[in-house]
């Protein structure tokens, strides 16, 4: 790995850790979710009804951190935390791949 | 820009999916083909940023939030075909670990943000730049790759939602899966993206090509291609 490399390495870990402020600045401008991306309960209450083939599917699946949020500890922390298993699965991931990807000796 | 679990019905998630699952397998092709063990490490840290970038809510005061993506510029550095794979990965950890996007919406979620924007944003930029080589030109261009890409990604999620009650309602008319028509969902990706998360990914785009240009021009795929 050349010093450009760790430069470019520095830079995430950097991100890594600022990372709350993609929850913090939100709440203190009174911004709400993302557009189209409302929970059933959302949905139901904007709504008045939920819509019948939505209600099949909502919760069909159990994320492991759901919303990036861990039932104990602080917010922020928990974001970082998520952010820094995010982070490590990314790159496991595409080492692997990579791994397949690239024949010896290349 | 992702989708929930509920909001696609299966004759648009399922097609979807099977044009993502197309792409995959072409650009493990040609992934295989062309990657080398020097490009590895910068492809994880591609996975990363983007994976940590799209953590950053940017918060339309009073109203809702988004994030910019990072594909146009995984796009510009390793070429449209790797960002593919790159930023695929990156929205599969998202739905299946931290509940981001729904599990039947991957293959839309990765066609927006995977496939389409990364070809959107290469294909303007090659267009922009020709093969002049100034650093006003490189830079005008990725701003401006960076904010088509966006926002064709947005508008991409907008019509696959935007479809939904059109196709899919009971038989007394009320929507099955995502309830707003298109005349509702596209005005409402386009102006958020229009006026603010566009240009946060035209300045990504913009700065980190600059950054890497300084450092070493030959790095970048869009550049020693021409």
């Amino acid at each position: 790995m050349d010093v450009f490399q760790k430069r470019l390495l520095i830079g995430l870990a950097v991100m890594a850790l600022l990372v709350p402020l993609g929850i913090i600045l939100p709440e203190k401008l009174g911004a709400g979710g993302a557009w189209g991306e409302w929970s059933a309960e959302a949905l139901q209450s904007m709504l008045g009804y939920l819509p019948e083939g939505l209600s099949r599917y909502t919760g069909m699946w159990n994320a492991t951190v759901s919303d990036y949020e861990f039932s104990t500890g602080s917010k922020p922390l928990s974001y970082i935390l998520s952010g820094l298993i995010g982070a490590a699965l990314v790159g496991l991931a595409v080492y692997l791949i990579s791994r397949v990807a690239v024949k010896r000796g290349k | 820009m992702h989708i929930p679990d509920g909001y696609l019905g299966p004759q648009t998630y399922i097609p979807i999916f099977a044009v993502t699952a197309a792409f995959w397998t072409a650009a493990m092709r040609k992934l295989k083909k062309t990657l080398s063990v020097k490009e590895i490490p910068y492809l994880a840290m591609a996975s990363v940023f983007s994976f940590l970038l799209m953590m950053f809510n940017i918060p339309i005061p009073g109203g809702t939030t988004g994030h910019a993506v990072g594909a146009a510029f995984v796009a510009l550095l390793l070429g449209p075909w790797t960002a593919v794979i790159a930023i695929s990965v990156v929205l599969i950890v998202q739905a299946l670990v931290f509940g981001d996007g729904g599990v039947t919406a991957i293959g839309a979620n990765c066609f927006n943000m995977a496939i389409v924007m990364p070809f959107v944003s290469y294909l303007v930029f090659k267009l922009i730049v020709g093969h002049s080589q100034k650093v006003s030109r490189l830079s005008a261009a990725a701003f401006i790759s960076g904010y088509t890409g966006l926002l064709a990604s947005a508008l991409a999620t907008a019509l696959e939602l935007g479809i939904q009650p059109i196709i899919a309602a009971a038989p007394d008319g009320t929507p099955l899966y995502c309830p707003y028509p298109l005349s509702i969902t596209v005005p409402a990706m386009a102006v958020e993206h229009l006026f603010l998360l566009s240009i946060v990914e035209g300045m990504v785009t913009m700065l980190l090509l600059r950054y890497f240009h300084k450092h070493d021009p030959k790095l970048i795929y869009a550049i020693k291609e021409a």
